[in-house]
């Protein structure tokens, strides 16, 4: 295998600094007029396609960014294409089906524009840091049959098509190596995002963006899973100060006796 | 409907199908024991516990080229009612597509209704897996058990709580270990059976690994926690807390900043993407306490923070906080110990 493809997923989100809020009828958190942006870990994952491009040259032939999600979600992939990604897939999701869009949906549908892109590396974020769930890179690889090296954090693809990649695992790291095709899903020390460049945001307005619906692609949505209630974690009462060594130590052991 | 199909078939094969029906009714939980140098690991032994809470016979699966001193320990476990055995070289390491075919295997001969593993890296990087080709939603990271099909688990990095309640046939879930104690070794011994053989794919080798040798307890599972940021400056400075940890019987651990800029490796990192820990006593030094840090500590029970920024946000959910220069206080609070 000389030349391949290479699909990326971006989720958007909301921005990691937002401070989130739960809605009044506890069933979501609040998403309306709050920051968005590309999940964290999908940045990383534009990022690590765009490196093998940059460093396999010829080699990659396509960067295509996907994502499913609704209208707005297309701001996400006009970011992956200002990154570098070449052109970019929307499956499009309706607002009220998106609220509900679950990691097995994604991965099918997922599976099913990586089979008609020919993609040979599919490279996610390991997490989105809303649903916290890390599981749709791994059901992707299982779906398609192909490997799955996951939590990278660092990968190198050889002539022949053999993977090798660095995972972080507990206590650890530990190597695996396998062949393309491959689902990869991107730890943070896998590298550095770059920001994009005005210019290239002005390019990126005039990549091609196309849109497909679970319904193009014969994949059922429909929810597995129903969120019974979404409320605010345990307040912590914390905030005492106390001033000295001293004192902190005759806390830990006479007050908190945990020491 | 059942009565008109029982109907149809013959008085002999009456007794089978009733005993078919039953079988099938008949719930119980598999729980993936991950192990590593012959011992349970600490995220398994929770996950037994939650598994217990489902309320059916919990089995153990037990795979690893001569896992024998790991069988003994796990058939020992209180709440264990059966250990499936897989014996194979294949599975001294965990390639997740060899142990997804072991637990389709498996499970196809079984019909669990619940299949758990911890939320460790070895259950996050399987489970998804197996669950897809059952097509079914796995639940990951539980921090509580309401009924059989109704789980609660953290989203946005702890800041909300979600109750998820699961209409598949085969829940799939991984734990959060520190959400559940570890399930007792009692003086029960549990039946062994052989796992069906299953293919193995030879789509991925594992090739090597790089543990971080440590004397300390366990990050995940130890009582006390010291945790370094930004605040230590370098690498060299986290010898401050290792002479605190060591004196006290702590785990350290750091945020990623610290981690980021490499001062420790990133096995120690605790957070929304690293390690979640809630142990008796967890202490932050030189850490701001940005909200990735906070998903993956503020369940401890006791919070201390020693920082020089009185303003830092780690201050709001610490039960003592000291504003203090830590290269005079860390010092001085191992000394008087």
């Amino acid at each position: 295998m000389s030349k391949f493809r290479i699909l990326v997923g971006c989720k958007r989100v909301i921005d990691y600094a937002v401070k989130i809020r739960v809605n009044s009828g506890k069933t979501a958190v609040e998403t309306a007029g709050v920051k968005h942006s590309m999940n964290p870990f999908d940045e990383i994952a534009v990022e690590e396609a765009v490196r093998l491009r940059e460093k396999l040259k010829d080699r990659v032939s396509e960067i295509v960014a996907v994502t499913c999600g609704p209208t707005k979600a297309q701001e996400t992939l006009r970011t992956a294409l200002a990154m570098g990604a070449d052109r970019a897939i929307h499956v499009e999701i309706g607002e009220k089906e998106y609220a509900d869009l679950q990691p097995l949906a994604v991965s099918k549908l997922l599976k099913a524009v990586s089979e008609k892109e020919k993609a040979d590396l599919v490279i996610l974020g390991k997490q989105a840091i809303d649903d916290d769930a890390g599981q749709t890179g791994q059901m992707l690889a299982g779906l398609l049959n192909w490997p799955q090296a996951t939590f990278a954090s660092e990968l190198q693809i050889a002539e022949d098509g053999t993977v090798t990649v660095k995972r972080e695992v507990d206590g650890g790291l530990d190597v695996i190596s396998t062949k393309l095709p491959t689902v990869l899903t991107t730890d943070l020390r896998l590298n550095e995002p770059r920001y994009a460049s005005l210019p290239n945001i002005m390019k990126a307005k005039k990549k091609p963006l196309a849109k497909v619906t679970p319904k193009d692609l014969g994949v059922d949505i429909s929810p597995r899973l129903t969120t019974l209630e979404v409320k605010e974690p345990p307040k912590r009462e914390g905030g005492r100060k106390v001033e000295s060594v001293d004192e902190l130590l005759d806390k830990l052991k006479n007050e908190a006796k945990v020491l | 409907m059942l009565l008109k199909n029982i109907s149809k078939v013959g008085a002999n094969n009456l007794k089978a199908f009733q005993y078919r029906a039953i079988s099938s009714r008949f719930n119980s939980t598999l729980v993936l024991i991950e192990h590593k140098d012959n011992v349970v690991s600490g995220s398994t032994l929770s996950a037994i516990t939650a598994a217990t809470k489902l309320g059916n016979p919990v089995v153990g699966l037990v795979a690893g080229e001569n896992p024998s001193q790991v069988i003994d320990q796990v058939s020992k476990i209180e709440g264990i009612s059966k250990v499936i055995v897989a014996k194979d070289a294949a599975y001294e390491k965990p390639v997740a597509e060899i142990y997804t075919s072991l637990l389709l295997g498996v499970q196809k001969e079984n019909n669990f209704t619940h299949l758990v593993s911890g939320h460790s890296a070895f259950g996050k990087n399987i489970l998804p897996r197996v669950a897809a080709l059952l097509d079914v939603a796995p639940i990951s990271d539980i921090t509580d058990v309401e009924s059989a099909d109704t789980f609660v688990r953290p989203i946005y990095a702890g800041n909300a709580i979600a109750k998820v309640k699961s209409s598949d046939s085969v829940k799939v879930i991984t734990v959060r270990g520190t959400a559940f104690a570890a399930a007792p070794q009692g003086s029960n011994q549990a039946e062994q059976t052989n796992a069906p053989a299953a293919e193995i794919p030879t789509l991925t080798k594992w090739v090597s690994e790089e543990i971080v040798k440590s004397d300390r307890p366990e990050l995940s599972t130890a009582s006390k926690v010291i945790s370094g940021g930004r605040g230590l400056k370098n690498g060299d400075n986290f010898k401050l807390l290792y002479d605190l940890a060591d004196k006290i019987g702590a785990g350290v651990g750091a945020s990623r900043a610290a981690v980021d800029a490499g001062f420790v490796d990133n096995s120690l990192q605790v957070g929304q993407t690293g390690k979640i820990v809630a142990p008796e006593l967890y202490v932050a030094v030189g850490i701001s306490g940005a909200i990735q840090h906070l998903a993956g500590m503020k369940d401890s029970k006791v919070i201390v923070a020693i920082n020089k920024d009185p303003e830092a946000p780690i201050f709001q959910v610490a039960d003592y906080g000291l504003v203090a220069d830590l290269f005079k206080a860390v010092p001085e609070l191992t000394e008087k110990i």
